[in-house]
């Protein structure tokens, strides 16, 4: 009787503390849901935030371009063109982007020249025939030349590389195409090796099993059956080297010299187009003037050249991923 | 041989089996069909693609030693060149014009201030970004597409080159898209906060015009606050409390203002090293807080670590992304299957055991964003900086960018303490990829 009256004295008790309970998780929950929806937001902000900026490089570059074509002195023809690029003195201002376009090539053609086959036999040795030991002090000390800032290849190209090409043949002029584009080969060298290792490594082992099993030496697995096989990720990276290569700005702008030519000549002084942005920047030209835009136009065509380049690298290496995942 | 070579590839080219075994079986079929004669020779080749297999085998062997030997010769010659230069005053010096006076303390503090504000800017974002397209699956297309296009995106912006984040970063942060007023216009900044102005007067008695008989009268300097940097001149009064920059610190002193052409001179030394000319100008001059913020940016600290911000973001995303990737797939379905929500699973599970991967990420892009030279320079021109920054806009050089300067001088002893610089520069960097290698390698430790 007393036990019974107990209880019913407990219950309501029980009853509140067991209903507070769930009241205090579902404010929980709630909290939670709130919580999980806030962070899910931040993170979308996040991301967007990276699109922010695609879209801030086109606007700025597309709207400061037409500013400068807004110029009299210039005009789309003269820039497309011409192959004189004279935008500081004389009186006839010339912007023909030709001459920075050529320079840039010939020091990127140089550097590439040395980047990528030494880049890809480096990567064919890594990935098939190197041995554990070699393969495990060989690839930090590729990580460390990658990492080395392109200001210390800058001041090796200067006052390592072009003395010694004058000691050898006394034409190169003291700023030369020839050395920039050394110092940008062994820059993007790294590069090249890494990116190539990546796509060899992603041959499955059974094609190179199965090469083996057809008696073929590791050379016939290697340049008949993985090299075609990798051949769309190693096409890739050398597309992004030379987006890479273009897109090299302090090695250029320390060694390669400031008069815009075109010329065949490796011995001779060019100026890219990342030189001439650090021309600009670097100097006292006055604040929104004519040459102050110029700059603009010239990053643009940076950027697009690069950019397409990157794409183009990016589609098919994506391709390959697939095929073999 | 080019049939050898055209059999090697067929299986390679994505073929469907069935297409690569019907022209397997035709290429079998053809020798009985054709009755080439059989040319024993050609078998007979092991020996020769034996030495070629050496061949290469010597050949990838010399190539591979060169990269050793280019690391070797450069940082070798480097070492030539920048030890015998390395100081103490090239540390702790400041950037005289003469080189054996030349240091590196402004600059050395300067990539402090500006890659610590790039990290503390940088690293939510791009853990974040890369958190939103690793650990969140999307639920409808337009998400799919969204964060196809996120991904697109980030793969792209790791290709475009420094150069033209810093062309960006000038329009975007230093001038704010000439939004706003120009930062060294006279009126100031359209917006600021975190700074004090005041009116600086000197006393009388210093004043070699107004001799007052006290020959060596100390020169003291009062400051009068004022609300803004275009407020009116203050005029001083008698009785005005002013601060005076003493050898204990700020103190407030009481001063007394007088007219020197009308007004009688004191006698009292003291009096008068209180006392203003009230028809004199003062300096305006400027107490900022190391906060202080103003709109647009200009050439300083935020401007310059928000284009390296740019330059790095896509590195630390992709770096991340591979870190995520790296969880094992079951350890996220435990935790859901314990009723863990999205974002408790990436904080308390994916999280922890992706650190590793993500330090190491972020230190080699904080290595990169120290030795970054061509933004900072497209931002901050070639400047003469002669002291450590003081407040987050302050002007200020980096590393990189104070040994760029000494290498574009002609003088060699210039070329000398850039070699010096370089040294300490390679240490910094040096020091942060041994981290990043150690932590990696411990974490495959682990792993296995």
């Amino acid at each position: 009787m007393s036990s019974e009256l107990d209880s019913d004295r407990r219950l309501p008790q029980l009853e509140q503390q067991v209903q507070t309970l769930f009241v205090r998780d579902r404010r929980s929950l709630s909290w939670v849901r709130i919580r999980e929806k806030g962070i899910f937001l931040c993170l979308i902000g996040c991301g967007l935030f990276s699109l922010l900026i695609t879209g801030s490089i086109i606007f700025v570059l597309a709207s400061e371009t037409f500013r400068f074509f807004q110029f009299p002195d210039v005009t789309l023809s003269n820039f497309f063109l011409s192959t004189e690029w004279n935008p500081l003195l004389g009186n006839t201002k010339s912007f023909g982007i030709w001459a920075l376009i050529s320079g840039t090539l010939m020091v990127t053609a140089i550097a590439m020249i040395l980047a990528l086959p030494l880049g890809l036999i480096t990567a064919v040795y890594l990935s098939e025939y190197a041995p554990r030991r070699v393969r495990s002090t060989l690839k930090p000390i590729l990580e460390i030349l990658a990492g080395i800032p392109t200001v210390v290849y800058g001041f090796f190209a200067l006052l390592t590389i072009t003395p010694f090409l004058q000691w050898c043949y006394s034409g190169f002029n003291v700023y030369n195409a020839m050395s920039a584009g050394i110092a940008v080969g062994i820059l993007c060298f790294p590069t090249v090796c890494s990116l190539a290792e990546d796509a060899l490594q992603a041959v499955p082992s059974s094609l190179r099993d199965g090469a083996f099993g057809l008696g073929g030496t590791r050379f016939d697995a290697t340049v008949k059956v993985i090299i075609p096989a990798a051949l769309s990720g190693i096409i890739s990276a050398f597309l992004l080297a030379i987006a890479r290569a273009i897109g090299e700005t302090m090695i250029v702008a320390l060694a390669a010299g400031s008069r815009a030519q075109v010329t065949l000549n490796p011995g001779d002084e060019v100026q890219t187009m990342t030189g001439y942005m650090v021309q600009i920047a670097g100097g006292d030209v006055s604040n929104f003037g004519m040459e102050y835009y110029s700059m603009y136009a010239v990053a643009f065509t940076l950027f697009v050249i690069t950019l397409t380049l990157t794409m183009i690298g990016n589609q098919i290496r994506k391709k390959y991923r697939e095929t073999y995942e | 041989m080019s049939g050898n070579d055209s059999h090697g590839d067929s299986p390679l080219q994505g073929q469907s089996p069935d297409a690569s075994t019907t022209e397997a079986v035709k290429q079998q079929a053809e020798p009985v069909t054709n009755g080439a004669p059989f040319d024993a020779s050609k078998l007979v080749t092991s020996r020769n693609r034996i030495t070629k297999d050496i061949r290469f085998r010597q050949m990838c062997i010399v190539t591979a030693s060169a990269s050793v030997l280019i690391l070797v010769f450069l940082l070798g010659s480097l070492l030539v060149s920048g030890l015998p230069a390395l100081s103490w005053t090239l540390l702790t010096g400041y950037p005289e014009p003469e080189p054996e006076n030349a240091g590196l303390w402004p600059a050395l503090m300067g990539t402090l201030w500006v890659c610590t504000m790039c990290a503390l800017i940088t690293l939510p974002l791009g853990i974040g970004t890369a958190i939103l397209l690793e650990e969140f699956t999307p639920r409808n297309k337009l998400a799919r597409n969204v964060l196809s296009l996120i991904q697109l995106n980030i793969t792209n912006l790791a290709g475009v080159p420094s150069v033209v984040y810093g062309i960006i970063g000038l329009t975007a942060f230093v001038s704010m898209f000439s939004l706003f007023d120009d930062a060294d216009s006279t009126d100031g900044p359209s917006m600021e906060m975190g700074a004090v102005y005041f009116d600086q007067f000197s006393n009388v008695a210093s004043d070699p015009f107004l001799n007052t008989g006290d020959a060596d009268a100390r020169e003291r300097y009062f400051l009068i606050p004022v609300d803004s940097r275009g407020a009116p001149v203050t005029v001083p009064k008698t009785g005005m409390l002013a601060y005076e920059n003493g050898e204990a610190g700020f103190a407030t002193v009481e001063i007394l203002a007088i007219d020197p052409f009308t007004d009688e001179v004191s006698a009292d030394a003291d009096i008068m090293s209180r006392t203003i000319d009230n028809t004199s100008t003062p300096g305006r001059i400027s107490e900022k807080q190391w906060y202080y913020l103003r709109l647009p940016f200009g050439r300083g600290v935020v401007a310059g670590a928000l284009t390296l911000m740019l330059v790095i973001l896509p590195v630390i995303i992709i770096s991340t992304q591979e870190a995520l990737r790296a969880v094992p797939a079951t350890l996220r379905a435990g935790a859901l299957g314990l009723g863990a929500t999205p974002w408790q699973v990436v904080w308390n599970v994916t999280l922890p055991s992706a650190i590793p991967g993500i330090m190491t990420g972020a230190i080699l892009a904080m290595s990169r964003a120290i030795g970054e030279t061509a933004p900072i320079l497209i931002i901050a021109g070639i400047v003469y900086i002669r002291s450590a920054p003081q407040h987050l806009m302050d002007d200020c050089t980096v590393m990189p960018l104070q040994i760029y300067n000494w290498i574009q001088r002609p003088q060699d002893e210039f070329h000398e303490i850039a070699a010096g610089g370089i040294v300490i520069l390679l240490a910094i960097l040096l020091t942060f990829n041994a981290v990043a290698i150690l932590i990696r390698h411990r974490m495959q430790n682990k792993l296995r």
